[in-house]
């Protein structure tokens, strides 16, 4: 009995991401709707910088690179130049929610008809463990080694909550890649965030929780805790904004 | 069909760019590069085109860098301060090999400077204008004609050699109104069989990158890149020469410099004085040859630019100091008068110093 396949849309190289890293399973979502979708060959991918700067290595598809943070810049002028082809950007917290806030932002205020996945570890993986504008209060990281504290560093962003303040976007949703339920449900926010592309219906983010064993200094298992203990909690899993929902009302 | 209009020096770039093929255009208000974002937003949509204002100059070059991995020629248009920001963008264009069209209507800075003419952003232009060993084709031009004809040919050579090519002008070409006859001709057709236009299912998929982990391949990269480089500096270099064959006194000068020093130099020889003018048209490739052979039988070089003395490098470097070189500048939005540049050349005739 079969009873997973790899998705069509993933290459089988073999990826870099550390033992526990849940980036892995994200990458696999994002294949399994375009698989299931369809639009293969139509789909054109923009990794961020960030631990998924080689995304193009994993996915068979048609893929660049962007800046720091710019991936929604880049997608708007693939996609405004080729309306047919599916665009989606992968990004980071750090990629998103700082340097490329006012990209994302305002690709949600245009509903540009793009697809965005949103990972948000709550630290900066990729150059070692610095502190992101998603890092929980009281988390060590190594630019807030005596724990984040809201006095001097400000609060953690909530990306989904304040691009759902927007008229723009057409779906913003939270989920986690932490236990089986919520990959499941991850599997269909991600798939309708493609769909709606489809359908040209209009900017969709879904926001992953995520896990970085590595920079939590947490084995995988103890991190896949915390996301359910520490980081849910302060970013509560839900759907933020859903047009076609409410039409359907 | 050719037809002659009266136009402004900005608006003629944007009916340029539209003849060009260019259906994608990205940019962010400034002074004075406005009329060109004004022109597109009223004629993008009458040819089935893109005009998009972007939250910054920042995401305008990144959405031109998507449109072009998308294989379209695409724009952006900005004046100094907004170009700065766009040197990021503008770097990994280069790092990506992918064409792009720039233009930068310059004005007075440092900082937020004054939004009067100025030449002052000759070093970032023609040294490429962001991290990492790259350039950018740079194209000068003098009049409201040529801001058509070197938008044309700026988007040719984009596509020829997967580069930026940027003009470099200022708030008086931009916005003074000239005779311009425009081309109706078909823009020229480049392939682009490396485009993102999705795999169909039926081919390798195409990866767009600046990343090279690896030093060594990294390094093949550059000097590949550096190869094409060269060949641009050997069949693309422009330059407009007046009054050299017997000069003794050579004023260098682009764009708007250039139109004032034309007139002095015409004042000169009226008085008897053997001076004449080099007018690089393309900034980088530099038409380092022309000097070199005008160093042949010139005595004294004036530079004649809108800045403390930027282009006046490259003259040194072209005639390897051969001869004396000065500088002959106003700043801060202010243009020298053809009057000033003429007193310049009498002094230096008499050997005195300027
Ligand atoms: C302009 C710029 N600034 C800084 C960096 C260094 N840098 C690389 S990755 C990164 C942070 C990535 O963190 P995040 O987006 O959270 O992704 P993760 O690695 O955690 O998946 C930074 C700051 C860069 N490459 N470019
Ligand atoms: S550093 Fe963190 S985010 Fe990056 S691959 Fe490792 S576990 Fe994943």
């Amino acid at each position: 009995m079969i009873v997973a396949t790899r998705p069509h849309a993933l290459t089988t190289a073999p990826t870099h991401y550390c033992p526990g890293c849940t980036h892995g399973i994200i990458h696999r979502l994002v294949a399994e709707a375009i698989d299931a979708l369809g639009i293969e060959g139509r789909t054109i991918g923009i990794a961020p910088v960030g631990c998924s700067v080689l995304a193009y290595n994993y996915f068979n598809l048609d893929m660049t690179v962007a800046a720091h943070g710019r991936a929604p810049a880049v997608a708007t002028g693939l996609k405004r130049a080729n309306p047919e082809s599916i665009v989606f950007a992968y990004q980071g917290d750090g990629d998103l929610a700082s340097i490329g806030m006012a990209e994302a932002v305002h690709a949600a205020a245009r509903n540009e008809n793009i697809t965005v996945i949103f990972v948000n570890n709550a630290i900066y993986g990729m150059t070692g463990g610095q502190m992101a504008p998603t890092s929980l209060p009281g988390q060590v990281t190594q630019t807030s080694p005596a724990g984040r504290d809201e006095l001097l560093c400000g609060f953690p962003v909530k990306v989904c909550e304040m691009l759902a303040q927007l008229d723009g976007p057409e779906y913003i949703a939270r989920v986690a890649a932490n236990s089986v339920k919520n990959v499941l449900s991850a599997k269909k926010a991600i798939e309708k965030a493609f769909r709606n592309q489809v359908e040209g219906r209009g900017f969709s983010l879904v926001e992953v929780l995520s896990s970085c064993p590595t920079n939590w200094g947490m084995t995988p298992g103890d991190a896949l805790g915390w996301m359910d203990s520490t980081m849910i909690p302060y970013y509560p899993l839900g759907v933020y904004k859903d047009r076609s929902a409410k039409e359907a009302d | 069909m050719a037809k002659t209009v009266l136009m402004k020096g900005n608006e003629a770039l944007a009916e340029a760019a539209i003849q060009a093929g260019c259906r994608h255009y990205f940019g962010y208000p400034i002074t004075p590069q406005t009329e060109i974002g004004a022109y597109l937003a009223k004629r993008m949509p009458e040819v089935g085109g893109v005009f998009l204002q972007a939250e910054s100059e920042i995401a305008a070059i990144h959405m031109v860098y998507g449109a072009s991995c998308a294989g379209k020629r695409a724009m952006t248009s900005s004046s100094s301060p907004g170009i700065s920001l766009k040197s990021e963008g503008l770097s990994y264009l280069a790092g990506s090999d992918l064409p792009a069209f720039v233009v930068n209507v310059q004005r007075a800075g440092p900082g937020l400077g004054g939004i009067q003419p100025a030449q002052a952003d000759y070093f970032q232009a023609t040294r490429g204008g962001g991290h990492g060993d790259f350039r950018n084709i740079v194209l000068a031009p003098a009049s409201v004609q040529e801001m058509a004809s070197l938008t044309l040919r700026g988007f040719d050579l984009a596509d020829r050699y997967n580069m930026t090519a940027m003009i470099l002008t200022d708030g008086t070409i931009g916005q003074m109104m000239e005779q311009v006859t425009l081309e109706s001709a078909e823009p020229t057709a480049f392939e682009k069989p490396w485009a993102l236009t999705g795999t169909r299912c039926e081919r390798e998929k195409h990866v767009i990158t600046s990343l090279y982990l690896a030093p060594d391949e990294l390094e093949q990269k550059n000097l590949s890149r550096f190869a094409r480089y060269a060949r641009v500096q050997r069949a693309e270099t422009m330059v407009e020469t007046y009054g050299m064959e017997d000069a003794e006194i050579c004023l260098v000068a682009y764009g708007i410099a250039a139109r004032v020093s034309k007139n002095a130099v015409a004042a000169a020889r009226a008085s008897g004085i053997r001076a004449g003018l080099i007018r690089p048209i393309t900034l980088w490739p530099f038409p380092a040859e022309a000097l070199a052979n005008a160093a042949e039988h010139v005595r004294q070089f004036l530079s004649v630019e809108l800045s403390m003395g930027q282009m006046i490098q490259d003259i040194e470097l072209a005639i390897r100091c051969r001869r004396p070189v000065s500088l002959v500048s106003r700043v801060g939005g202010m243009i020298p008068t053809p009057e000033q540049v003429l007193l310049a050349i009498e002094r230096v005739a008499r050997g005195e110093a300027i």
